[in-house]
């Protein structure tokens, strides 16, 4: 029972595209289906998330193949954590895709393509096993080709062939860290690799292809120096398609590092956490300053993905406890504010027809006062505005930098926090308090009645979880310190995966035993 | 006959790297094709090499035998071949659409998500 559980959260996903898909020729059964889906997604993950609390981690063999042969489903408190914040956000944008994607874009499929995305997504949080995770990134990755491209204007297809382009690359690096990886230790389970890789004898070996994940993963994350492909494709698709990304897709990459750099490369923490901390660095500035170079409110927001980034990274690199409960919260406060505050420009660029550009926005103070509130709310927890999440999340990293007296990187935080304060005044002044340069701006009321419910309930509903985090911290605080003792002890994950007599398989097929370097 | 898979491999990454130099985008293109195939053969390389020896389970033997061919690499290649594919084959459809489109294949000239004079 607990393994369907545990599996609910790629069944679910693909259940509903499989369904949409039958449905082809019909729009409104699909959005309904896609809803339905959405929520189920919502409550399975949090009776996982309940169920991890209590019982530890929880482990679904496929196939009953015992691991390490077989493909292991792991949810940990960092996995089941996740899977809630994905799902949460998977409903609020289905929401908003009501009111948000056009007849053609429906018609092209994009409530099967978002649902695919979603079982990606959901796939490469739970999945105990490497070359499965590289299954699901791929399927994530041919679902945002799609989404991305879908509707087809020049700008889009533009941003598209450069973000695949940087992803087919990723990818085959991706691939051949795992390949080399299976190399040297002959297993691909995540857990049987915390195990093996330490006995590795050629240490040096070990960490070059740890930094070819950091690469992989990287690229996928948008750090520093592999940024470059976000901001050039971000802005272009759908909104609801927007948000998604911005909130889930880049998260995903920090995910995975967080798990392969906590579980499998501690060997050399100097080396590995060193790059790390250096990208962590550069990723928060240039996302900063590149925020502040554009005058489109979009373009700025894809630019702020980077720089958040580069919080999430800092912490890992950190690695200590406070560390990596700090990135934790960051993923779950940066999740919901980032899918925010793209689902909140969507709705500005329709008040102001069209364009986000700061030269064609203003006076939303004076049309739509209540979605200014609204709005505040992600601007200020991006900017680290107590009582905000974004407060607690960036005081926990501070105060780990400090702990461990790395004060260049503090130094970094601080600032970046600030040049992020810069823009979200300047956005603000530009957005709200400036007058309109066409006239009067349009208020909500002009999005009619459906679909000004299904375009605001979103920003309502993300809204007020911000604020709940920033006032009540506590229980999201220990969930974080959970997973974070989860991630940094991986010792729980490992008997669960393994069994508590860790088994020691026979390397079948090997030409040279010795070649494994596999010491018993 | 490893050491000469192993330079090949070099050999081909290298060719890749050189391709995605290119402003063309189909030659960039042809780069991840190169890419691809350059990991895959890895991925047989770390398997080791036993030509000649099947993967059969002899009788009364529940595992394999020591210096037969390791499956198992083969069935990664077997799926990651099928990925690249269905990648290339809608990437290239996607370069073919951005052809139509905006006019042209050189990445220097693909400016429309990103205007120059959006400062």
């Amino acid at each position: 029972m607990i393994a369907w559980l545990v599996a609910s959260p790629i069944l679910v996903p693909l259940t509903t595209a499989a369904l949409c898909a039958v449905f082809w020729h019909r729009p409104a059964l699909q959005r309904v289906l896609s809803l339905g889906g959405s929520t189920l997604l919502l409550i399975l993950a949090g009776l996982l998330l309940a169920r991890v609390m209590e019982g530890g981690v929880q482990v679904a063999q496929m196939g009953s193949w015992a691991a390490p042969f077989g493909i292991t489903l792991v949810a940990d408190t960092l996995s089941a954590l996740m899977i809630l914040i994905a799902s949460v956000m998977a409903l609020a944008v289905a929401v908003y895709a009501l009111g948000d994607v056009d007849a053609v874009r429906e018609r092209g499929g994009y409530h099967i393509i978002f649902q695919v995305l979603m079982v990606g997504v959901c796939g490469s949080f739970i999945t105990g096993d490497l070359f499965n995770l590289y299954v699901w990134f791929e399927v994530m990755l041919i679902s945002s080709f799609v989404l991305l491209s879908l509707g087809g204007t020049k700008e889009q297809i533009d941003g598209a062939i450069k973000y695949a382009g940087i992803n087919l690359i990723a990818t085959a690096c991706f691939l051949l860290a795992v390949a080399l990886l299976y190399g040297v230790t002959g297993t691909l389970n995540m857990a049987d690799l915390a195990v093996r890789v330490p006995h590795v004898a050629n240490k040096g070996l070990v960490s070059t292809i740890a930094v070819l994940f950091i690469i992989a993963f990287g690229m996928k994350a948008a750090v520093f120096p592999f940024f470059f492909w976000l901001h050039a494709a971000y802005h272009t698709p759908a909104v609801a398609v927007q948000a998604i990304f911005a909130g889930l897709l880049t998260k995903v990459g920090v995910y995975a590092l967080l798990r392969c750099f906590t579980l499998i490369f501690t060997g050399d923490m100097g080396w590995t956490h060193g790059i790390l901390m250096w990208i962590a660095g550069a990723t928060m500035l240039t996302g900063a300053l590149g925020s502040l170079a554009v005058r489109d409110l979009r373009r700025a927001l894809s630019w702020q993905v980077v720089a958040h980034i580069g919080y999430m990274i800092m912490g890992l690199a950190i690695a200590t406890p406070l560390a990596i409960a700090g990135t934790v919260f960051y993923l779950v406060h940066d999740i919901v504010v980032k899918t925010n505050l793209f689902l909140g420009a969507g709705v500005v660029r329709r008040l102001s027809g069209g364009d986000t550009s700061y030269a064609r926005l203003g006076g939303l103070f004076t049309a739509a006062p209540i979605l200014c509130v609204v709005l505040f709310v992600p601007l200020a927890s991006l900017a680290g505005f107590p009582p905000f999440s974004g407060f607690w999340s960036k005081l926990l990293l501070v105060r780990a930098g400090l702990a461990v007296e790395n004060w260049a990187i503090v130094a970094v935080a601080l600032v970046t926090g600030l040049l992020t304060f810069w823009l979200v005044g300047r956005l603000w002044a530009e957005m709200v308090w400036k007058s309109n340069p066409a006239g009067d701006a349009l208020g909500t009321a002009s999005l009619g009645g459906a679909a000004r419910v299904a375009l605001v309930a979103p920003l309502v509903l993300l809204s007020a979880i911000t604020v709940t985090i920033g006032l009540y911290a506590e229980p999201l605080m220990r969930v974080s310190a959970m997973a974070a003792d989860g991630l940094v002890d991986p010792q729980a994950y490992i008997d669960a995966v393994l069994g508590a007599v860790p088994t020691t398989p026979t390397l079948v097929g090997a030409a040279e035993p010795a070649a494994m370097e596999v010491q018993p | 006959m490893e050491t000469i898979m192993a330079f090949a491999v070099g050999g081909m990454v290298a060719g890749a790297v050189y391709l995605f130099l290119s402003r063309q985008l189909l030659r960039v293109l042809f780069g991840v094709i190169l890419l691809s195939n350059a990991v895959n053969v890895a991925i047989l390389l770390v398997g080791r090499l036993t030509p000649g020896q099947a993967p059969l389970i002899g009788q009364g033997q529940e595992v394999l035998g020591q210096g037969l061919a390791n499956p198992l690499p083969q069935a990664l290649i077997l799926t990651a071949i099928v990925i690249g594919f269905g990648l290339l084959s809608f990437v290239l459809a996607l370069v073919y659409r951005g052809y139509q489109e905006l006019g042209t294949l050189d990445s220097s000239q693909m400016r429309t998500a990103e205007p120059e004079d959006a400062a």
